[in-house]
């Protein structure tokens, strides 16, 4: 069995603090340090979970139980406060979707950009732009104007585009499922079946049960920072809908 | 890259990186992101890069006649407007990598929180974006130089790229350091302006060092010379001002009003910025791990 994922006993707290500026932070010391600068609370408390090579895993969970935050140490935006994360090969995929657009840039400049942040060389893009473009189906006088005259969609159709092809060794997904119409909406599940069929790792977040338990062989359900469930997704489906 | 103890061989801990070293792999996303930031600068401007040509020919121009003229700068100091031109390309040069690293990790927000890549790909393309505005200042120095008979050596040549080296050296181990502040603390770009603001008086750009040792007592000289700024200003004055050919005949032999033993006070200098490098670099690394949770 390959570890793809390892989260060993992940701690992530996180600080809430009031101010941003030096001059409050010196008042309220002055002042006698009246009231709480800060506040903190647990996002994770002690998770471990292991996803293994080629498996798919849905991250379940209701709102600020900790999903994302989970996603977010294994990407490596964050770092956990206690325990460790560790990963194969090279995590990219749909934390937000456009977070490296770049509105005065054409769609094509986009691809090349979102997709040199996801990780694949300039070669891996020339060779999948073709592919890239035609999946996101816009159309070809499109394609070379800047993306802020793009509809929502299109702008969503493309980026989801540039993530499926970036064919990272982990794939994470946060909350992009609901992408686009409906006939591109089935289309990028069909994308991810193909990538689970292919052998991709995947984690995705999603509150949308429906579908997670249509592309996700497992199901692992958090609670206020806690691992509660952790098996074949229909039962982390069941559990959620009997809590909801 | 540490691998504790529990994670079998092929596991890496995501988020850590060997600062900037890891950038050069980097290099294909480093130019794009640079062509962004540029994009982003000349959006809806007719002319585009042209303006960054137009202003500082227009600057020298009213420096000459203002400044070289009607102050009459000129009798003091042969060619002025070079030497004050010179020194002030490193000045802006400095200001414009300082001021933009400090800012580039708040302003690529969106994508420090959302995706991880070493942070200091940002800081680096500031430099190099820096490194394209200098172009248009460069250009217009040398044809100013050039029609005040300038005959540069190998050697003159080899002081303006010290020059520039010892300036992005310098300001970008400022830039990481406040670039991370700035993340905590916005406060960080204020300070930066007000260090810029005394950075452009205090180098040797309107006066010459001449007039600095005057006044200062000289068991001080040695803070004024190890101050990269006044090094790299001195550099770039060795480059452009003296071998024009006013400058050659006032001072047939040395640097004239320059600071004396420029080499070793440049290498001093240069040693203090790659340390100040390093410091930058421990301090920006010690505060990413911070950067998603406090944008």
């Amino acid at each position: 069995m390959t570890r793809a994922i390892v989260v060993d006993h992940a701690v992530k707290q996180f600080t809430l603090r009031h101010t941003w500026s030096i001059k409050e932070y010196v008042v309220w010391n002055l002042t006698g340090r009246g009231g709480e600068l800060k506040e903190s609370f647990l996002a994770l408390d002690d998770v471990s979970l292991t996803v293994r090579q080629g498996e798919s895993v849905g991250l379940l969970g209701r709102n600020g139980s900790g999903k994302s935050t989970l996603l977010k140490l294994i990407s490596g935006v964050l770092r956990p406060d206690r325990g460790q994360v560790g990963v194969r090969g090279r995590v990219a995929g749909l934390i937000e979707v456009g977070a490296g657009f770049h509105p005065d840039l054409t769609g094509r400049e986009n691809i090349y950009l979102n997709g040199s942040i996801l990780g694949m060389t300039e070669r891996d893009i020339d060779a999948r732009l073709d592919e890239i473009i035609a999946f996101s189906e816009i159309e070809g006088r499109f394609i070379d104007s800047e993306v802020k005259f793009y509809s929502s969609g299109m702008f969503l159709r493309l980026a989801f585009s540039v993530a499926a092809h970036s064919h990272p060794d982990v794939f994470l997904i946060d909350e992009i499922l609901a992408v686009g119409d409906e006939p591109f909406q089935r289309k990028c599940l069909e994308r991810i079946a193909e990538l689970r069929t292919a052998g991709q790792t995947l984690v995705i977040v999603t509150h949308d049960l429906n579908l997670v338990s249509r592309v996700a062989d497992r199901g692992i359900v958090l609670a206020s920072g806690r691992t509660v469930f952790d098996g074949h997704i229909d039962g982390a489906v069941a559990r959620l809908r009997g809590e909801g | 890259m540490k691998r504790p103890t529990s994670l079998e061989p092929g596991l890496v801990i995501p988020g850590r990186s060997h600062g900037l070293l890891d950038v050069p792999r980097w290099r294909f996303l480093l130019s794009l992101l640079v062509k962004k930031e540029l994009r982003v600068r000349y959006r809806g401007s007719a002319l585009g890069l042209l303006w960054s040509y137009v202003k500082p020919g227009v600057q020298l121009i009213v420096f000459y006649i203002a400044m070289g003229k009607f102050l009459g700068l000129e009798r003091g100091i042969p060619n002025f407007v070079i030497y004050l031109f010179s020194g002030m390309v490193i000045v802006n040069f400095f200001g414009e990598v300082f001021g933009n690293t400090t800012k580039s990790i708040v302003v690529n927000a969106d994508l420090v929180k959302k995706i991880y890549l070493p942070r200091e790909l940002f800081p680096v393309a500031s430099v190099w974006v820096a490194f394209i505005h200098l172009v248009p200042q460069l250009v217009v120095l040398i044809v100013a130089a050039l029609v005040s008979g300038w005959r540069p050596g190998l050697l003159n040549i080899a002081a303006i790229v010290g020059a520039l080296v010892l300036t992005v050296v310098f300001a970008l181990g400022l830039g990481l350091m406040f670039g991370a502040f700035n993340v905590l603390f916005r406060d960080a770009e204020n300070f930066v302006e007000l260090i810029l603001m005394m950075a452009a008086w205090v180098s040797p750009v309107l006066y010459t060092w001449a007039h600095v040792a005057t006044v200062i007592p000289d068991s001080l000289d040695w803070v004024y010379k190890l101050y990269p700024i006044t090094a790299a200003v001195e550099l770039n004055h060795v480059g452009f001002w003296i071998p024009t050919a006013a400058v050659a005949e006032r001072y047939p032999q040395g640097t004239g009003p320059l600071i004396d033993s420029l080499p070793m006070w440049a290498g001093a200098a240069l040693v203090l910025s790659v340390l100040w490098l390093v410091v930058g670099q421990t301090v920006f690394s010690r505060l990413e791990s911070r950067f998603a949770q406090e944008l």
